[in-house]
């Protein structure tokens, strides 16, 4: 996880070697021959016990369930990345890896949502003979327990991830498209035209995130479309900063000025020399971007001011968890929290990773 | 000079006679995420009271390193392995617990560093960087510390001490803040002050300023002084003694005169030939050392200079010479020695 | 700095008068008209119209801005359109001392939690407890903060019975009682501040402490204590005190939300109320509030700079 702990070198071993050390050829490090049992033993442990965990404790109490299958899952990670990094070099980032895979299977349920074979997510008609408020048993027909209308959990937990990749996704495309537009704009004009884009910005700053959401919740209805459009004002002024910033940059390098004296017209180089050098920065935030959206609609769904019920999102699937009935029945709250964090842990991590290699200022935040 | 003659009062603990600082093959290896890294390889020497060594060496020869191992920065630990055996004022510095340490640094060592600017914490007023030490050792009160802080900066020929006492470092001048890092070092006089590289980082004319300062103040107060430098002209006419250093090893040691004169070593040779001289005829070529100092993860076998010296025969390139006494025709030359198998300028082992 | 002061006060005004008037202008945002929401459908005609008259909505936008505008600055806020319909600014003055509590108590929480973690990570970094520090402040900043506060409430409130929920007691009331009762808020509130502040004050003192100043402050003796405290802590402050800025539109959202969880009577739960509602004047009272106190502190935490760092007082002079 080499994007969660940076690690500096050893502050003992300081500058006075930096030379010493750059001289020193990088060390090949040959693959060992002989099979490493203890990973291999750790990781068929692991996955034994999350097996047993899923199977044999059905009908035990449910914490211990999930302890064990977390417990079976931690060894098996553990073991697994012992041996992929045996194989694949010390570099291979595996929880790089499960985050990718977590997040493509994500985005695929979701799109299949309506050819899945699944539950009955939204129609309270649906659902009649189905037991009620069912705790997750992942060899049951609800692997993820049901609701208090006996509404099936995965089902919903995947068209929840309909609604959320839609309107995240919605909200940094306009948020990417207009504020792109406006800090390029912004910083190839400078002078009123920045000036004016500049107080626009600071504005939307001044307000903090969740209270504009909340106030454009007020008169706004609550529709996918209104959802996503509220989000991207949110992402809008950091774009424009970015992309301001990244052309009064390159407006300066030679191949603009170039461009500039072979007769281009301003709206040529905007697009065609600036534009380009933009979105790279932006795509590499991109990613941390939705991250931060899903948690705001989430957060607004929760308050019952996003998406409203029966209409599944992951917010207001929390939200029927609130009051008393998640202190009985944890998992109303629990499985839609744990893949509402998966997810935005998912996509931090590969933005923090995709930040560091594509972001050339190397920004702290 | 009155102020000085102040601190002249306190003497050291050590006794006349007896080595401050005793260096017996001491051997730093720092672990680094591509190998270890042997910084010091196996350095011995012993410098009295009064006495100045000259340690000269290319970046990266370790010789950093070295002085901050004598210090106790580096200890034996996960980071680094220290053997050997470092003796200041009678005291095994890698014997010592870490308390022990910290009331041995500041008080009978101090340790000069090369950018004063980095080495002046930038949110810290000069005067505090002074009145800490003299309260963590001396156990002085908050105006007996700020009153002895003024007195060493004008030691250190600071003008208008106390001004600059409530200053911070960013509007002290290079050449100032380096005279503040001085007197932080000596604050508590030291029986023994390292410096490395004192003068790199500024500007020419401050350096010679900056260098005679250090001299006169090691004669006022009687200190060992250990002057590092890469600049062979910096430790000319200011050390006694003089060891170069290459890849961790020293490889040749003598008096300063001797060794300017008539160095053994073809290293200190071409090190020598590579220092820019007035009286030389304009348009002379200063002969330049072709090659780069050796990988010290893995050195190489033999004489580590061997792949850059004109001199090198077979045999350099298997045997490590070791640091022998120098004789030339014959006779022995004192405090001499040098670690060659084909020497320069008729040296003999 | 007089001169960086009238520059920064004269920019504040222009984003105010900005945030004023998008403020105001969600009213035109409603989707229907806003007598028909006040007064519910089906009444008779002559109603709607003696109402809109009542409300000026058929003067022009600016004239009616520039009114609401002039009422705001005289702290007339306006009364709720819901009944009862109180005055506004009262509600506010009542909930916001509430709402300022818990977010002061929130970051001072966090500090008190992030900066000996983020000492002990940095002086050991890459060792063991550095890395779980590493691990467990990045998937804490992955939990969103009402999440994080149902699972608090779970453990603290539910199962182990420490903590109450749902009640609040007012400072003038009892202090004890008023700490007691902040304390879980201002914990779920604190969880996220502290795990950036932890991540990014450490990877800064990594930084500084491998810094010059540093090894000459070992070298002359210090403790590893002062060395830490008095070195280290305050040339890292910075990106700290940027950070607290940054990080405080996030603060505001998860007082809000705490509230909303807690049941307490903030100015987050008023507005979640009223936007609930539909209460758009009390929507707008608030947020031109809230939008001010957070552009005031902004300002605040710029010129805290100059106190931190003697280069930067300098710089104004």
């Amino acid at each position: 996880m080499s994007e969660i702990t940076e690690l500096p070198t050893p502050p003992a071993a300081g500058q006075a070697l930096d030379a010493a050390v750059s001289s020193a050829p990088e060390r090949t490090r040959r693959p060992a021959r002989s099979v490493p049992w203890g990973s291999v033993a750790l990781t068929l442990l692991g996955v034994v016990v999350s097996g047993v965990g899923v199977a044999a404790l059905r009908d035990g109490n449910g914490w211990l369930q999930l302890a064990v299958v977390v417990a079976g899952l931690v060894l098996a990670y553990v073991g697994g990345g012992q041996l992929l990094r045996r194989r694949f070099g010390a570099g291979f980032d595996l929880a790089a890896w499960l985050c990718t895979t977590w997040l493509v299977l994500l985005l695929f349920a979701a799109l299949l949502a309506p050819v899945l074979p699944l539950g009955e997510h939204q129609d309270i008609a649906g659902s009649l003979d189905a037991p009620i408020l069912a705790a997750p048993d992942l060899l049951s027909p609800y692997p993820l327990g049901t609701n208090n209308f006996g509404l099936d959990l995965l089902s919903r937990v995947i068209h929840g991830a309909r609604a959320s990749l839609v309107v995240s996704l919605g909200a940094v495309l306009i948020g990417t498209v207009v504020g792109a537009a406006l800090g390029i704009v912004s910083g190839f004009f400078r002078k009123t035209t920045d000036v004016v884009i500049g107080i626009f910005t600071n504005s939307l700053l001044a307000v903090p995130p969740l209270v504009l959401l909340i106030a454009l919740a007020t008169v706004l209805e609550p529709s996918l479309g209104n959802i996503a459009l509220a989000l991207s004002l949110l992402a809008l002024p950091s774009v424009i900063r970015m992309a301001r910033a990244s052309t009064l940059t390159f407006v300066q390098r030679e191949f603009v000025l170039a461009a500039r004296a072979m007769g281009a017209s301003r709206m040529r180089l905007m697009v065609r020399e600036l534009l380009p050098n933009v979105l790279l920065p932006l795509a590499s935030y991109g990613m941390v971007m939705i991250s931060v959206l899903i948690v705001a609609e989430a957060s607004l769904s929760f308050l019952g001011l996003g998406i409203q019920p029966p209409n599944p999102s992951w917010g207001n699937m929390i939200a029927e968890g609130e009051g008393n009935t998640f202190e009985e029945h944890p998992h109303i709250v629990l499985v839609p929290g744990v893949v509402l964090f998966l997810t935005v842990f998912s996509l931090n991590l590969l933005g923090e990773k995709a930040r560091k290699r594509f972001d050339p200022r190397q920004a702290k935040l | 000079m009155s102020s000085s003659s102040a601190l002249l009062g306190k003497r050291s603990a050590t006794e006349p006679g007896s080595p401050v600082l005793v260096v017996e093959d001491l051997r730093t290896r720092i672990h680094t995420p591509r190998g270890d890294l042997q910084a010091v390889d196996g350095i011995s020497f012993s410098l009295g009271r009064g006495e100045t060594l000259g340690i000269v060496g290319e970046s990266g020869s370790g010789k950093s390193v070295l002085g901050r191992t004598i210090m106790g920065l580096y200890t034996d630990g996960p980071v680094t392995t220290v053997t050997g055996r470092v003796t200041i004022a009678g005291k095994d510095v890698h014997a010592l617990s870490a308390k022990e340490l910290r009331s041995l640094w500041g008080a009978d060592v101090g340790m000069v560093f090369q950018d004063p600017m980095t080495a002046l914490n930038p949110v810290k007023k000069a005067g505090v960087h002074l009145t800490e030490s003299l309260r963590r050792h001396r156990g002085m009160n908050r105006s007996q510390a700020r009153a002895r802080a003024e007195e060493l900066l004008n030691l250190v020929g600071i003008p208008e001490p106390r001004r600059r006492l409530d200053q911070y470092p960013h509007e002290l001048s290079g050449g100032m803040r380096q005279r503040v890092v001085i007197a932080m070092a000596l604050a508590n006089e030291p029986a023994l002050l390292i410096a490395d590289e004192p003068t790199t980082a500024l500007d020419v004319t401050v350096q010679k300023q900056i260098l005679d300062l250090l001299a006169r103040l090691q004669g006022e107060l009687g200190m060992a002084m250990v002057l590092i430098s890469h600049n062979l002209g910096v430790v000319a006419g200011r050390a006694d003694r003089v060891a170069v250093m290459y890849a961790g090893r020293v490889i040749e040691m003598a008096d300063a005169a001797t060794l300017f004169e008539a160095p053994h070593h073809p290293y200190t040779e071409a090190l020598l030939a590579a220092i820019p001289r007035l009286h030389q005829p304009p348009h002379v070529r200063l002969e330049a050392i072709d090659g780069a100092p050796p990988n010290m993860i893995a050195p190489p076998v033999g004489c580590r200079f061997a792949p850059r010296c004109r001199y090198a025969q077979d045999d350099c390139s298997q045997v490590l010479p070791v640091l022998d006494p120098a004789a030339v025709d014959g006779v022995a030359t004192p405090g001499h020695s040098f670690a060659c198998h084909h020497p320069v300028n008729g040296g003999r082992h | 700095m007089g001169r960086t002061l009238m520059k920064r006060a004269g920019e504040l005004a222009a984003v105010l008068l900005i945030v004023s008037f998008g403020t105001f202008l969600l009213v035109s945002l409603l989707p229907n008209d806003p007598a028909v929401s006040i007064l519910g459908p089906g009444r008779a005609p002559a109603e709607y119209a003696a109402l809109r008259e009542e409300l000026g909505l058929d003067d022009s936008t600016l004239s009616r801005y520039l009114d609401w505008l002039g009422s705001a600055l005289t702290g007339d806020l306006g009364q709720s359109v819901v009944p009862p319909q109180v005055d506004v600014l009262d509600r506010i003055a009542a909930a916001l001392p509430v709402s300022v509590q818990l977010a002061v108590m929130g970051m001072g929480m966090a500090l008190l939690i992030s900066i000996p973690l983020a000492m002990w990570s940095a002086y050991h970094a890459g060792g063991r407890v550095d890395r779980v520090i590493s691990g467990g402040t990045f998937g804490v900043l992955s939990v969103p903060s009402f999440l994080a506060g149902l699972l608090v409430i779970m453990v603290f409130a539910n199962a182990l019975d420490w903590f109450p929920r749902a009640q609040w007691v007012r400072i003038t009331e009892s202090l004890a009682g008023n700490l007691y009762h902040a304390f879980l808020p201002a914990l779920t509130i604190a969880l996220a501040e502290a795990a950036l502040f932890t991540r990014i004050l450490r990877n800064d003192l990594i930084t500084t402490l491998q810094e010059d100043f540093i090894l000459a402050a070992k070298a002359k003796g210090m403790s590893a204590r002062h060395v830490l405290f008095s070195d280290a802590l305050r040339p890292s402050s910075f990106s700290m005190v940027t950070l607290i800025g940054l990080s405080l539109g996030r603060l505001i959202g998860s007082t809000v939300i705490v509230e909303y969880l807690f049941a307490l009577p903030g100015l987050g739960s008023l507005v979640i109320g009223a936007a609930d509602t539909g209460d758009f004047v009390m929507v707008q009272g608030a947020v031109l509030v809230i939008a001010t106190i957070y552009v005031l502190t902004n300002l605040l935490i710029d010129l805290s700079y100059g106190v931190l760092d003697p280069r930067i007082r300098r710089a104004h002079v």
